[in-house]
């Protein structure tokens, strides 16, 4: 049985990496400016993952094939170098591997939250609620109107809260079901959370950041490829959360003038 | 041959009549069976809820026959709605993370054996264990409630994030006595682990024999030793936060709420509180839990990996250690679950680094158990194969947390089934592995009985291939962006990937099925498996120098000394190739 | 002659019961909704998070909180007796209020109290019908496609507002009333109360958005009263 246990662990070896090895869940293409950061360290922590995991179950096989059904006067014998060597490879190999990946990785993180907006970045407002994720644009007059939400009023599509009649900056705000932006320009995305804590997650933007209530986040990002790609919800949010989704949909400058036009009207 | 000191010390009474000896028993034999007996039921249960929700992930329009019986909101027709996925996905982790795996390993198999091993009669406080059990039931009781109540179970998951879960009926279904009912289940435990935690230390601390050095306790003591140190903590701090939950929902206090929610149209009346709190409450409970959950695991198997192995370990004591270090570190951690939580970017990073240092203590133990295999004479039984597939295990769920650990990373993943599939490998698999190792390793001395190995091998066999089957794809799946905790997968991108689901389920299905053989086997030989001596396995530690099924005060009126660590192996033994540790013999090496 | 008088009061008698079992009878009540002022301008509605029902369109269908025909009529107004007429017991047929394109048909379902209300997902996607009365007993069901309908009543009358807990633009309401004798005016704002027995009235009209209006009117026999209504619009 020692001999069958060893061939299933290099069989679980070999059938696990063959799908990464063979690329068969490609990563989606990336249309962000610091998505290659992310990308490339992922590809170097799935190298080092790989070798440790195959490494460790390849050996495990190969002691069960060598160490099993040993007669019972079988001399036992101890691995050369013994704890000592265990506790030294793994502070050096794993320790000073592991932290490396680490520090060098943050170079991904800084870019995304340690490096500010520009100062020009398109200014969008996104709300998520249950179960749909809204897109407020300031309009001409380049101002957002203040949200209240005793005054939101979903039925007349006003899911923002915001009250035209009274509130000057709120009368041109263009609100819109979909995250429409202008290609190669950076958008500073504003979180609002109208009711729960929600996501906001494209995958070929290689972005994610929870919608906290009671806190004022943001996401920025500069989109390098037109085409419609989807925001989809993951942070656990009711009963819709499945099918809470929004499109980003990025337009050539020119496209995306017409379109905001068309919206004012 | 056992050598024994003077005055037997008595912790209780001989236990009477019905009631005392099976029920409300002060024994922590029969405390630790309770234990083990309400976890398979919360397993199944648990399971049972796992292949629901697998069946409706793939075929959510489908009706299943019956379904309607259990939940006539939940699933009309037999068809689950989205709410009832949601609320059967939260009892699932919910059961399976406190009842089974907080249970299993720690209470039942600790509760039963570390007494015995360190040679006392029983525990410190005999009646505060008891109502450990009992206040363990009493939760579960509550929880399972959840069930039968109109609205069904709360639908927030087991980590019941808020402003979600503290809101009330307007979140959504089951949120409003449901979450209740939740929050005051989970509230209960915390209090049963409080006690159990206390018992285990005080025990561990006061009650060895003589001779019983901490350094010689077996690593199983110690994991259960450390484990509750873990557990006194972290349980410390869920207690409060669940308070603070159930004040929020029924007091009318805003710990967790901020102003000007507007949900159900309704805007709710709360402000000032902090959804962020809850998580960092929450997860500094939750990341030690799931050391807790691992680290007996990672005891029992140590131990039986020892004994059918016939050598002992390279170092226990850079085991000792490293458990120790282990639970030291999952303290420092917590944050990696919020890396994109809306908290401060800088934290996440500094989170990173210990989450990464735990590498460490995690890779000796790795190294050392791989290593120890080494020059071995290994014998495979029903319990040395989950000792040894839990290696295998551990080290793929703990290879995928190293991705997890780096925030960079934690952007594209979190979220996603990669964190699914991790957590599943390492608890859901990987710990349970521990479980029935125990399980198999142990029975003839709680029992006298021998488990049936044919059918272990079988159980070990479909499900080690098939929880590899079920969750490796998890993390390809997180790779490409699949997204946790839907119901069914509605977005574009995910249409080339349903067939992997669709096997996943298949793979699901027939691994559970299998564990009807463990549970078959474990209830057959409770009544007619073949009679067990006393030391079958040839095991060095004190549970083996005792009859089995033990007495009531284990080592009857005499009181062990101990010679030995439990590592004599592969020496010149009187009994064999091995010294048990109450043997006054001297060591004699093998001379090879 | 003697049997002159009893034959005239025989065919009195016949005439009389000849007008009575003849059918409906008794006064009517008819009239338009208009509106005065700007009415806020009905957006679009952006259904591109739910493809399945998007698709359904070839141009996206508008929102439904004020809709305005010709000649400044008022549609989805509620006209009903509010008082004057004791409270009719409900009729055995459902009233049925349909999931489908992602929007509630009708816009504004009017029915009695204890009157069984028959909810149908026409839809590929499930949606979660949730209504908040605030004197009626509240509940909120999923309905994923394919299920049966859902039945539920009420026992109060109350103007219901409904909600879709899935789709935030799919918005409603349920008119629950306490008797037979009530109109939803349609394209045109026109509506006919028929069948009041001689008596006072106060037939009131309820708009969501615009608030609700009443009038008192009197029937004597079988004569039609026309009365109009006229709400002031918001432009916002």
């Amino acid at each position: 049985m020692g001999k069958f246990f060893a061939v299933v662990l290099v069989l679980v070896a070999v059938l696990s990496a063959y799908p990464i090895i063979g690329n068969y869940f490609p990563l989606p293409e990336d249309i962000s400016t610091h998505g290659h950061l992310i990308d490339s360290q992922l590809h170097d922590t799935m190298l080092e993952a790989g070798v440790a995991f195959i490494g460790a179950q390849l050996v495990l096989a190969y002691f069960l094939f060598a160490f099993t059904g040993r007669k019972s006067d079988a001399p036992l014998k101890n691995f050369p170098g013994g704890a000592k060597l265990m506790v030294i490879a793994a502070f050096l190999l794993v320790g000073t591997e592991v932290l490396a990946l680490g520090a060098f990785g943050q170079k991904a993180w800084a870019t995304v939250y340690f490096t500010a907006p520009k100062a020009d970045a398109l200014q969008i407002q996104s709300q998520a609620e249950q179960f749909a994720f809204y897109f407020r644009y300031p309009g001409p007059d380049g101002k957002f109107g203040a949200i209240h939400p005793d005054k939101i009023d979903e039925g007349n599509q006003n899911y923002f809260g915001l009250d035209p009649a009274n509130d000057v900056d709120a009368r041109d705000d263009i609100v819109s079901g979909e995250l429409v932006v202008p290609v190669n320009r950076e958008v500073n995305l504003m979180l609002h959370a109208k009711d729960f804590g929600h996501s906001f997650y494209v995958r070929e933007l290689r972005i994610q950041q929870d919608f906290v209530p009671g806190l004022d986040l943001a996401v920025h990002f500069t989109a390098t490829k037109v085409g419609k790609y989807e925001i989809v919800c993951t942070q656990l949010c009711g009963l819709g959360h499945y099918n809470m989704k929004a499109y980003l949909n990025v337009k050539s400058q020119d496209d995306y003038d017409k379109w905001l036009k068309e919206q004012s009207q | 041959m056992h050598e024994t000191s003077v005055e037997p010390v008595h912790v209780h009474a001989p236990p009477q009549g019905f009631w005392r000896k099976h029920v409300f028993s002060l024994d922590h034999k029969v405390i630790g069976k309770q234990y083990y007996a309400l976890a398979l039921v919360a397993v199944f249960t648990g399971m049972f809820l796992s292949w629901l929700m697998r069946i409706h992930m793939v075929w959510p329009d489908a009706k299943i026959h019956g379904l309607e019986l259990l939940s006539k909101n939940g699933a009309p027709g037999g068809v689950m709605t989205p709410e009832y996925y949601l609320s059967l996905l939260t009892m699932h982790g919910t059961l399976m993370v406190f009842f089974v795996l907080t249970n299993a390993p720690f209470a039942a198999f600790g509760n039963y054996f570390l007494p015995i091993q360190i040679g006392a009669e029983d525990m410190a406080f005999p009646r505060f264990n008891m109502m450990s059990f009992w206040t363990t039931f009493l939760a579960w009781f509550v929880l399972m409630l959840a069930f039968v109540i109109p609205d069904g179970p709360p639908i927030a998951g087991w980590t019941e994030y808020t402003p979600l879960s503290a809101v009330g009926r307007d979140a959504g279904p089951g949120m409003q006595w449901g979450a209740s009912l939740w929050g005051i289940s989970i509230a209960i435990f915390c209090i049963a682990s409080l006690l159990g935690a206390l018992n285990f230390i005080a025990t561990t601390l006061d009650l060895r024999a003589k001779g019983m050095t901490l350094m010689r306790m077996p690593l199983c003591t110690w994991a259960w030793f450390i484990t509750s140190c873990i557990a006194l903590l972290a349980f410390a701090v869920l207690l409060p936060a669940c308070i603070l939950l159930i004040l929020d929902r029924h007091a009318g206090t805003s710990f967790f709420i901020p102003g000007g929610l507007v949900a159900s149209d309704r805007l709710q009346p709360h402000s000032g509180g902090s959804p962020l709190l809850w998580q960092h409450l929450f997860w500094f409970f939750g990341h030690p839990e799931v050391y807790i959950a691992i680290l007996p695991s990672m005891g029992i198997v140590s131990h039986i990996l020892i004994n059918s192995m016939r050598k002992p370990l390279l170092s226990a004591k850079v085991v000792i250690y490293s458990m120790m270090s282990i639970g030291f570190l999952s303290y420092m951690v917590w944050g990696h679950h919020m890396f994109v939580s809306g908290m401060n970017p800088l934290s996440s990073l500094t989170f990173s680094f210990p989450t990464l240092t735990i590498t460490i203590p995690a890779t000796i133990l790795t190294l050392i158990w791989l290593g120890s295999l080494y020059g071995a004479r290994i014998q495979l039984t029903s319990a040395s194969l989950f000792a040894i597939g839990f290696i295998s295990m551990f080290v793929s769920g703990g290879i995928s947390g190293f991705f997890l650990a780096q925030p960079s990373l934690d952007i594209y993943l979190h979220g996603t089934y990669f964190v699914v599939g991790h957590f599943h490998m390492v608890m859901g698999v990987a710990s349970l592995f521990g479980v029935f190792a125990g399980t198999y390793f142990w029975f003839p001395k709680m029992t006298g009985r021998y488990m049936n190995e044919t059918i272990g091998k079988l159980h070990f066999w479909i499900t080690f291939i098939g929880t590899y089957l079920i969750f490796m794809p998890m993390h390809y799946l997180g790779l490409i962006g699949n997204v946790r905790r839907y119901q069914s997968f509605v977005d574009d991108y995910m249409s080339p990937y349903l067939w992997l689901h669709k096997d996943m389920t298949v793979a699901a299905l027939i691994t559970g099925a299998a564990q009807f053989l463990f549970l078959y086997n474990v209830i057959y030989s409770r009544f007619k498996g073949a009679p067990a001596p006393e030391n079958p396995w040839n095991c060095t530690s004190l549970e083996w120098s005792i009859p089995s099924p033990p007495p009531w005060n284990n080592f009857g009126d005499r009181h062990p000394i101990v010679y030995h660590d439990p590592y004599q192996y592969g020496v010149k033994g009187s009994q064999g190739d091995f010294v048990m540790q109450d043997s006054p013999e001297q060591i004699i090496a093998s001379g090879d | 002659m003697q049997m002159k008088p009893a034959v005239i009061t025989g065919f009195a008698l016949l005439a009389a019961s000849a007008v009575a079992l003849a059918g409906p009878s008794g006064g009517t009540v008819t009239g338009k909704v208009t509106y005065e002022g700007t009415p806020a301008k009905m957006k679009p509605i952006d259904m591109s998070k739910e493809p399945s029902c998007a698709k359904m369109y070839t141009t996206p269908p508008m929102a439904e909180t004020v809709v305005t025909g010709a000649s400044n009529s008022l549609e989805n107004v509620v006209v009903y007796v509010s008082a004057g007429i004791p409270d009719d017991a409900a009729p055995s047929t459902a009233a049925t209020f349909t999931q489908k394109g992602c929007r509630y048909i009708p816009h504004l379902l009017a029915f009695q109290v204890n009157q069984e209300l028959k909810i149908i997902n026409d839809d590929q996607t499930s949606h979660n019908i949730h209504p908040l009365p605030k004197i009626n007993r509240e509940w909120n069901k999923s309905q994923p496609p394919g299920t049966p309908p859902i039945v539920e009543k009420y026992d109060k009358p109350e103007f219901i507002p409904v909600k879709c807990n899935v789709h935030p633009w799919m918005h409603g309401t349920f008119a629950v009333l306490k008797n037979s004798h009530y109109a939803v005016t349609g394209d045109g704002g026109s509506f006919s109360l028929a069948n009041l027995p001689p008596g006072k009235y106060t037939i009131t009209a309820w708009h969501e958005s615009y608030g609700d209006q009443s009038q008192d009117v009197t029937i004597s026999g079988t004569e039609s009263k026309t009365i109009t209504f006229v709400f002031k619009a918001k432009p916002y």
